[in-house]
């Protein structure tokens, strides 16, 4: 309707993604800004937003599983191990004692996603049994006896010592881990890997936000407010919580075999409890069952110790050592920790209910309502 | 027969560690239905304190434990009274996940100040032994047994004949009955997360008097426990030693018997074993051995 964007008279429009124009626009802006801002940024800046931008597609998954589906998970790092290490199996250069079949993106990323899935879905049916913090335990218990395997089994993940190579950038035949060029200008990789995973993350976005407002997501959100009132109401809880562990492990599974690939380095005991904690805190702390709060706690989470650390060098009284209790690594971590203590007694829908807060503040201005 | 005794006494001491624990989390579960993630963090602060006042102050470790006991109890009240009381009435994970956010920002400084090095407890009981036959046992071991056993019946007798344990009960029973009895439902909270924070203290204490001392991965059997809690069932005093007893024993004999019998699982398979009985036990009973099946209203 011109001139009524909040007057919806057809449930499509209602149900859109984008429901009126400026969310149209804003996100053209966004993606533009996003697309071009690495090229005035120093170069460790793009690699740290590639790694938030992966971490994004992790936190996404879990809060499909978590924030919409309401089936808590801290057993998220688990998934993101073995989609790094399948990942890199697929698409790792072959060596003698690790696998490696050195395939295509276009293989080894679906690929670590549905490996991961398998497993979720495997896993699944215990959280049909379970309920509530009887499930986050387990999930839990998922995490120390992952954490096991990929120590002990040498051929996968090379060893807890040694570790592995990752899987390679190979699109096409097009290697983004190496600096290329376009004419006679040189484009740094740092520059392809942050377009890469930007790109990534655009499609893994919008496919979530497709789910969400599907049939299945308005699945998962009745069975996380009320899963008995969703079974009498037709919604086969089996199939629904098993689908909510599969596409949540599905997401998770492509965020580590990307993470492996952006940091390069990664160790069997990577993935332990405090990674599913840092997806836990990056979900409450950009807002559950939101999808742009996932990318906002994502890219907050993993800037946050470079904002310290630049802080440090701005203010004169916020002096940083770099051993000790005020050392820049201690006081991250208790930030981290005191921000999900804090956003969720203050702000319980994190980030994005701040900015939906000043958002309709705006909207009724000069009204305050 | 000589290996599977000495099993079973490392196992009852790493049980009484257990149970010390599982006690704390269970005795806050019931009193408020609340998971308490930052039981690590009080773990090592009051295996800290006691360590630096035994050694490093010169003080009798008789006089240093209980002041550790006293300093995390009062942590694990501070805890809960700032953090915690605000979110009563929240869903469980909120409060669970506030709880991880609680323990990251009260154990990191604590790890910072243990630093690299291991630090001892000066404790009296080293690594003297007594010999039963061909059995050694350390005299540590005995010494945690005792005391579990005894902190044991000193609380099943609080809970039974004390009027802040009856008090106690009828909170977990029924908080608003409780409240209309004249119950102070909040200083029940404040007691439990007391005597969690003190329980905490006691397990981080005796687990850190073994050769590793205390270091910066002792908070890790916080986290270990949770299998016993599960197994016992959430809201059960009595599950919580039976589980604790389970996850001990279980631990000791699959380090002493899986190096032989099933080397294909890798070292140190033990410490994961725990989760693996974890696992089975509630595939069979959703609620553990003795939890209280959570009845919903449609």
């Amino acid at each position: 309707m011109r001139g009524r964007p909040e007057l919806f008279t057809r449930y499509e429009a209602d149900a859109a993604m984008l429901p009126n124009n400026t969310q149209r626009f804003w996100l053209v802006a966004g993606l533009v800004i996003a697309l071009v801002a690495p090229l005035w940024l120093p170069r460790d800046w793009m690699i740290l937003l590639s790694r938030a931008y992966v971490a994004a597609i992790g936190v996404i998954g879990l809060n499909l599983v978590t924030g919409y589906a309401g089936q808590v998970s801290l057993g998220h790092a688990f998934f993101i191990g073995v989609g790094a290490y399948a990942g890199a199996a697929f698409g790792g250069a072959p060596r003698d004692d690790v696998w490696g079949l050195g395939l295509d993106m276009l293989i080894w990323v679906p690929a670590a996603g549905l490996v991961a899935a398998a497993i979720g879905a495997l896993v699944a049916p215990i959280a049909l049994r379970l309920k509530g913090l009887y499930l986050a335990l387990v999930t839990l218990g998922l995490v120390f006896l992952g954490e096991h395997i990929f120590r002990e089994w040498d051929v996968l993940t090379g060893g807890a010592a040694t570790g592995r190579e990752p899987a390679q950038l190979l699109l096409l035949g097009y290697r983004f881990d190496l600096d290329g060029s376009v004419g006679s200008l040189m484009v740094r990789r740092e520059l392809q890997i942050y377009w890469v995973m930007l790109v990534l993350l655009v499609i893994m976005a919008l496919l979530a936000k497709n789910l969400v407002r599907s049939r299945v997501g308005r699945a998962f959100a009745a069975v996380r407010d009320r899963d008995i009132a969703a079974e009498v109401m037709g919604i086969d809880l089996t199939r629904t919580k098993i689908l909510a562990f599969a596409i949540s492990s599905f997401y998770a599974g492509v965020a580590g075999a990307l993470l492996f690939t952006v940091t390069g380095f990664v160790n069997a005991t990577s993935f332990n409890l405090l990674l599913s904690f840092t997806y836990i805190a990056m979900v409450v702390i950009g807002g559950a069952a939101s999808i742009a709060g996932s990318i906002m706690g994502a890219v907050f989470l993993t800037m946050l110790p470079r904002v310290i650390d630049a802080l440090g060098d701005v203010l004169p009284f916020f002096e940083t050592a770099s051993t000790g209790l005020l050392s820049t690594a201690t006081l991250e971590r208790i930030l981290f920790g005191l921000l999900i203590v804090g956003f969720l007694i203050f702000e319980p829908l994190g980030l994005y209910g701040i900015w939906i807060r000043v958002r309709n503040y705006w909207k009724a201005w000069p009204f305050s309502y | 027969m000589t290996q599977f005794l000495q099993a079973t006494v490392t196992g009852l001491s790493l049980a009484s560690i257990y149970i010390l624990l599982a006690l704390g989390f269970v005795i806050i579960y019931k009193s408020m239905q609340v998971l308490s993630f930052a039981h690590p963090a009080l773990t090592i602060a009051g295996a800290y304190l006691v360590s630096v006042l035994a050694t490093e102050a010169g003080l009798s470790f008789w006089l240093a434990v209980p002041l550790g006991l006293v300093a995390a109890g009062v942590l694990g009240w501070l805890s809960e009274r700032v953090f915690v009381r605000p979110m009563v009435g929240k869903p469980v994970f909120a409060i669970a996940i506030l709880t991880i956010g609680l323990d990251i920002a009260l154990r990191t400084p604590v790890t910072t100040l243990i630093g690299l090095q291991f630090r001892t407890m000066g404790d009296p009981w080293g690594f003297a032994t007594w010999k039963w036959g061909d059995v050694v046992v350390q005299q540590r071991s005995g010494a945690m047994v005792i005391t579990a056993a005894v902190v044991v019946m000193a609380l099943f007798a609080f809970f039974r004949y004390s009027r802040v344990g009856l008090a106690m009960r009828a909170t977990a029973f029924d908080q608003e009955t409780a409240l209309a009895q004249g119950i102070n439902v909040g200083r029940i909270f404040s007691i439990a997360w007391i005597l969690a924070g003190a329980l905490a203290a006691l397990a981080g204490m005796f687990a850190s008097t073994a050769l590793a001392g205390l270091n910066q991965s002792t908070w890790v059997i916080a986290l270990r426990a949770l299998p016993a809690i599960v197994i016992g069932g959430l809201d059960s005093i009595g599950g919580a030693v039976l589980g604790g007893l389970v996850i001990g024993l279980v631990e000791a004999y699959t380090a002493t018997y899986q190096p032989q019998y099933a080397s294909f699982l890798g070292s140190n398979f033990s410490l994961v074993m725990p989760y693996v009985v974890m696992l089975l036990v509630l595939l069979v009973r959703p609620y553990g051995l003795f939890g209280t099946e959570e009845v919903e209203r449609v």
